[in-house]
């Protein structure tokens, strides 16, 4: 699996608050959201997040998958990556 | 320093002039003396002690050059002030006009050239896109209701009606088209402009030209806006996209004083549409002087001759959210106005 850039302008707050600066727009994300953004914006593959996910939330590993990637997607759509 | 502001009009479709007087004010906090110079007795700015400390009214612009001349003068006489803002889109075609004959009162201004005042304007705003390389929504001058009947072979319902000078309507079909274009034309004249509707999120941009270089510029998002398409909350973002566009604006129209650009980001593309050039700072202005650049200051700086350093950065996220506020006053000060034209505080 590839690994997803995070856009280097995105502000993220520490309560998941998420500001683009060239666009002005804002977005919020849960906890779970938080947990995968955190990771990404570690540089950490998608395959090593949706590993953590089920060891953090104790989640079945194709739930975890599907939740990473719909995450990820949702990210694209915004224009909030720059996947490698 | 006395320095006299135009558009004290803080209603739902406020003037840019008491948040102008509010960044001379945080600038000179002490040694400045503020006139308002009102069109309606009932502008909000004129009774707040904090704004102007007096207000006069003038004529509108309607009324003539001469009169409007004559009423300055007198109110010069009185005031003693050394510089003029105006900040309303209406009268600067005026105040260009009557800038020598002010020069000799002593009075200084700081404004565009009329051909450069017309360059910008709606009816030529194509034009001046199109030469320049800057993404525009096609536009149509209605001069008649007859013409509307030709929107629907050149656009795609909605479209924007808008008056030569302010106000917008979009409408959804030829009957609207008809009603918003009587009431645009009753307003403020002819032509109408009929513009192509771009789907997308508003930005402007507010900046400050010296006649070659921008001296500053300050970008933003309309959070919030109201049903006549006022920002009412906006944030400060950093496209180099957008400012790039404004000082390539600039300096195609070697701009004197302030201005505000207007913008929607099409859905679809990402593209930057410059939908209008406002020829003054937009009421919005203080959320530039709050990012960092105090754009009504250099302006002042502009026309005193002082150093001016284009500004370089403003800082991004920064909001502004604009609210209202019953302030309660006595009726001597609304009679004051009415009956002597004037009203000072303290």
């Amino acid at each position: 699996m590839s690994s997803t850039q995070i856009s280097t302008s995105l502000a993220v707050s520490e309560n998941g608050f998420l500001f683009l600066p060239t666009t002005g727009e804002t977005f919020t994300v849960n906890e779970t959201g938080r947990f995968i953004l955190r990771r990404l914006q570690e540089g950490r593959e998608q395959q090593e997040i949706i590993s953590s996910l089920i060891d953090e939330f104790d989640v079945e590993p194709v739930d975890a998958q599907r939740d990473v990637l719909d995450f990820i997607g949702q990210l694209r759509q915004y224009h909030l990556t720059d996947t490698q | 320093m006395k320095i006299a502001v135009t558009g004290l009009n803080n209603t739902d479709n406020p003037a840019p002039g008491v948040p102008v007087i509010r960044a001379l004010r945080d600038r000179w906090p002490d040694s400045l003396h503020v006139v308002g110079l009102l069109y309606d007795a009932l502008e909000p700015g004129a009774y707040l002690a904090d704004v102007a400390d007096a207000n006069y009214m003038i004529p509108y612009p309607s009324a003539g050059l001469e009169q409007l001349f004559t009423r300055i003068s007198s109110i010069h006489e009185v005031e003693k002030f050394d510089i003029i803002i105006p900040t309303l889109d209406s009268e600067l075609n005026g105040f260009i006009k009557l800038a020598p004959r002010l020069a000799a009162l002593g009075i200084k201004l700081f404004l565009p050239t009329e051909d450069q005042l017309r360059l910008r304007s709606k009816d030529k705003l194509v034009d001046f896109c199109s030469a320049h390389g800057i993404i525009v929504p096609r536009n149509v001058l209605a001069t008649s209701v007859q013409d509307l009947y030709t929107i629907a072979q050149e656009f795609e319902y909605p479209v924007a009606i808008k008056g030569i000078f302010y106000d917008a309507a979009i409408v959804n079909n030829l009957d609207e088209a008809i009603a918003a274009f009587r009431r645009m034309q009753a307003k403020w004249g002819l032509p109408v402009v009929v513009q192509e509707f771009i789907a997308g999120d508003e930005y402007n941009v507010c900046a400050l030209g010296d006649g070659a270089r921008t001296i500053g510029a300050v970008a933003m998002k309309k959070l919030y806006v109201t049903d006549k398409g006022k920002g009412w909350s906006g944030i400060t973002i950093n496209d180099p996209a957008l400012l790039e566009i404004a000082q390539k604006t600039i300096a195609a129209l070697q701009w004197r004083g302030g201005i505000e650009l207007e913008f929607i980001r099409e859905r679809e593309t990402n593209s930057y549409y410059l939908l209008e050039i406002n020829p003054r700072f937009p009421a919005w202005v203080y959320l530039a002087v709050g990012a960092g650049q105090n754009l009504p200051a250099a302006l002042v700086d502009l026309i005193t001759g002082a150093a001016v350093t284009p500004f370089e950065k403003y800082s991004v996220g920064k909001m502004f959210v604009r609210y209202s506020w019953d302030h309660i006053t006595d009726i001597a000060q609304f009679e004051s106005l009415t009956v002597h034209g004037a009203l000072r505080h303290g």
